[in-house]
């Protein structure tokens, strides 16, 4: 390892930053995947994939990717919901690949909620 | 697939002493083994972290970024965690804290009133970084004070700050940190050295083992910190021989800190030069001492000296030295960061700050807590260590080791800090409380650490080792029934004389755990010796082991874990004890749930 400079902490700072945000509960958007046994079974292995190979891909830093069980509505699998800082979470159904880099690209990205995916704005506990 | 994996989530693991005793590298293990088994090694990442603080539940494993909390997992456990929870996304119920006081069990870390109570500054990254890795430090702010002090700051100005904090030593003397650096300051007489002492000899204490193994590069920073302030170029780090997995973790920190330039020459770009070598001790309790710990450094026997001159003004090779505990230095990076002002508004007006209590003995969460300075005894060992186990009844808590007393039943609301401890006849010193129930004897416990200080005594004057050889043998006697009138006097007048007339701190206080037992509990020192009954039920010579028929509920317990077959019992008959067969091993006592052997 190099000898730093002062600019260099700052700099291994915030790169680290983007690699401990896990656990810091600081991020601006949160995807969550439903893979219970019906999800799974739906494909949600594959949009997860999709999600973090467009992460990684992309460098991002500030969205973090978890899964949930089963969110009761098996029929629509696979099921995601996407939360942007200061929003209500959306749910959107029957995502397959080529939704989700557009869900991805639209709403986590860009903020602007896919409609026609989505099926309702709010979570499974309590509507919005 | 890209090169370098996103993780989505990190399995933080506790690779504290106490969480491996318990078996966490096996569990590491089967977690790496079966990630691969499902190919998830690039979705999950497993950190080590240094000791949480809970030990009494390791291994542990902490979820991010949920935050779920799990404890006590085994590597059978595995399986079930990796297909309930990494894969489906399910929290695995069973392997959540179950929380006494809350009914259910609780999965956020947050929602746990042992963490949620709590106020992190010395721990602030314990279980959030990887021990090993300096960038993750860094990432916490890490060095960042250092780099504020060289660039911002004058070395007077850092004293200012320590002073204006209120950073009282946290080895146990409590002297005000910012005035002994500003001493050592003063003598023009290089080279200097700083010191940290990282001895932990109390039996029951870890909070300096703790900070060293799991946070090692806020002790490296601090130090730095304190070598800049009083102009010193070396500093030393004495770590008792007993604690490998800290100097390990040591020696890594300062490599990576040399690396990158944060120790060694013109550190930063500053033009500070600073270095740090690790001194192993082997062990000896009287090396926490100040002076005998650097005579130990200087290779020769540590052995305490008269002061004056203070190490200030000639230390370590007679040059002017500053000493500070791990904790201490470990304070300092928050303090630079966010100014003497903030520190000084948290704790007591005496006692500024947090204050780290490795929590052992008869309470349920044995472990590490941090808790703000004037925080009641009461609220540390029943809110945050969750009160005491077996619905047992609360008795005493012995608060700074071999040097320091008990508070007995009735004094829990002693705010703790400094002075207030003090006040009650017990020290703040480094932070070992151990809870004592119903079911300990005051006299055996006095002995106990009394026997710890005969040991322990270097032997240089003789009121501490003479002194302390008889008191051992004068409670010995008292144990085994040949306690007479008069002797608790004797103790009361020896154990003044000792702690009057020995030449360091230890012996100064190594009567304390006598003199304040007699103090609070001098009725079970009577009992002892008027009634050659230890009311306790631990002293076996003081023991009739005779069934109480009124107390007796006829259950068998004693009967069926009696190892010599000396217990008589039928179903729906009070015990007896044959006492020719019995051994007076206690079992049966132990076992009884309702006291009734006598």
């Amino acid at each position: 390892m190099p000898r730093i400079s002062i600019e260099d902490l700052k700099r291994i700072k915030e790169e680290q930053t983007g690699k401990m945000v896990l656990r810091g509960g600081q991020f601006r958007a949160k995807v969550t995947v439903h893979m219970g046994t019906c999800g799974i079974a739906a494909g949600a292995r594959e949009v997860m994939n999709v999600f973090r190979e467009t992460i990684a891909e992309k460098e991002i830093q500030d969205v973090i990717l978890t899964n949930s069980g089963c969110a009761g509505l098996c029929a629509k699998e696979p099921m995601i919901t996407v939360e942007v800082i200061n929003s209500a979470p959306v749910k959107y159904i029957l995502v397959d690949k080529e939704k989700a880099r557009k869900i991805f690209e639209e709403h986590v990205l860009g903020g602007k909620v896919v409609e026609d995916y989505a099926l309702a704005i709010g979570s499974e506990t309590m509507a919005v | 697939m890209c090169a370098s994996p996103y993780y989505r989530l990190q399995l933080m693991m506790c690779a504290g002493t106490g969480c491996i005793a318990s078996g966490s590298l096996d569990v590491k293990a089967a977690l790496e083994r079966e990630l691969a088994k499902r190919n998830l090694q690039n979705e999950v990442q497993i950190i080590m972290t240094g000791c949480n603080g809970f030990c009494a539940m390791g291994p542990l494993v902490v979820v991010y970024p949920d935050g779920i909390f799990y404890n006590q997992v085994k590597p059978e456990h595995v399986p079930l965690i990796v297909e309930e929870h990494i894969l489906k996304g399910r929290v695995v119920e069973k392997l959540l804290f179950k929380d006494e006081t809350v009914k259910g069990r609780v999965p956020l870390m947050k929602d746990i009133g042992f963490f949620g109570l709590q106020r992190l500054i010395v721990l602030r990254n314990r279980g959030l970084i990887d021990a090993e890795n300096i960038d993750e430090y860094i990432a916490r702010d890490g060095y960042a004070a250092l780099a504020r002090a060289l660039t911002e700051m004058t070395p007077e100005q850092v004293i200012e700050e320590v002073k204006k904090s209120g950073l009282r030593g946290r080895g146990g003397g409590g002297f005000p940190t910012g005035l002994k650096w500003e001493e050592c300051r003063r003598y023009n007489n290089f080279p200097k050295y700083t010191i940290c002492n990282g001895d932990e000899g109390d039996p029951g204490a870890f909070m300096d083992r703790s900070v060293m193994e799991g946070d090692p590069h806020s002790v490296l920073e601090g130090m730095a910190i304190s070598g800049y302030a009083i102009g010193a170029e070396q500093g030393y780090l004495y770590v008792r021989a007993e604690y490998p997995l800290a100097i390990q973790r040591l020696q890594k920190a300062i490599e990576d800190a040399r690396s990158y330039g944060l120790l060694g020459k013109d550190i930063l770009g500053k033009g500070f030069n600073f270095d740090i070598g690790i001194a192993p001790g082997a062990g000896a309790f009287v090396c926490g001492e100040s002076t005998a710990l650097m005579y130990s450094i200087e290779g020769k026997r540590g052995m305490p000296r008269i002061k004056p001159p203070r190490s200030a003004e000639a230390g370590l090779w007679n040059q002017p030295t500053n000493l500070n505990n791990v904790e201490t230095f470990a304070n300092l990076n928050p303090i630079i960061l966010n100014g003497g002002d903030w520190f000084a508004s948290i704790g007591t007006e005496n006692s500024k700050g947090t204050k780290v209590f490795a929590l052992t003995g008869a309470v349920i969460n044995v472990g590490l807590v941090e808790v703000p300075m004037g925080t009641t005894l009461k609220k540390l060992i029943f809110d945050i260590g969750g009160g005491i186990p077996k619905k047992r009844k609360f008795k005493a808590a012995q608060i700074g080791g071999p040097s320091g007393g008990c508070i007995p039943l009735g004094m829990e609301d002693v705010e703790i800090d400094y002075e207030s401890l003090q006040g009650v006849g017990a020290m703040m010193g480094s932070g070992g409380v151990v809870v004592m129930d119903e079911m300990t004897c005051m006299v055996d416990t006095a002995r106990f650490f009394t026997n710890f200080s005969v040991d322990e005594s270097c032997g240089k004057c003789t009121p501490c080792r003479e002194g302390l050889k008889v008191m051992f043998d004068k409670l010995t006697d008292i144990v085994d029934g040949r306690g007479q009138e008069g002797d608790v006097e004797f103790l009361i007048e020896l154990g003044n004389h000792i702690n009057n007339t020995s030449h360091c701190g230890l012996g100064k206080s190594a009567a304390n755990p006598v003199l304040s037992t007699i103090r609070y509990f001098r009725n079970e020192y009577d009992a002892h010796i008027r009634d050659k009954h230890c009311p306790a039920l631990v002293c076996q010579d003081l023991i009739d082991f005779v069934v109480l028929e009124e107390k007796c509920k006829m259950c068998g317990l004693c009967f069926k874990n009696c190892p010599s077959d000396a217990i008589v019992w039928e179903k729906k008959k009070v015990a007896w004890i044959d006492r020719s067969k019995c051994t007076k091993c206690r079992t049966c006592i132990t076992n009884c749930k309702f006291r009734a052997i006598h």
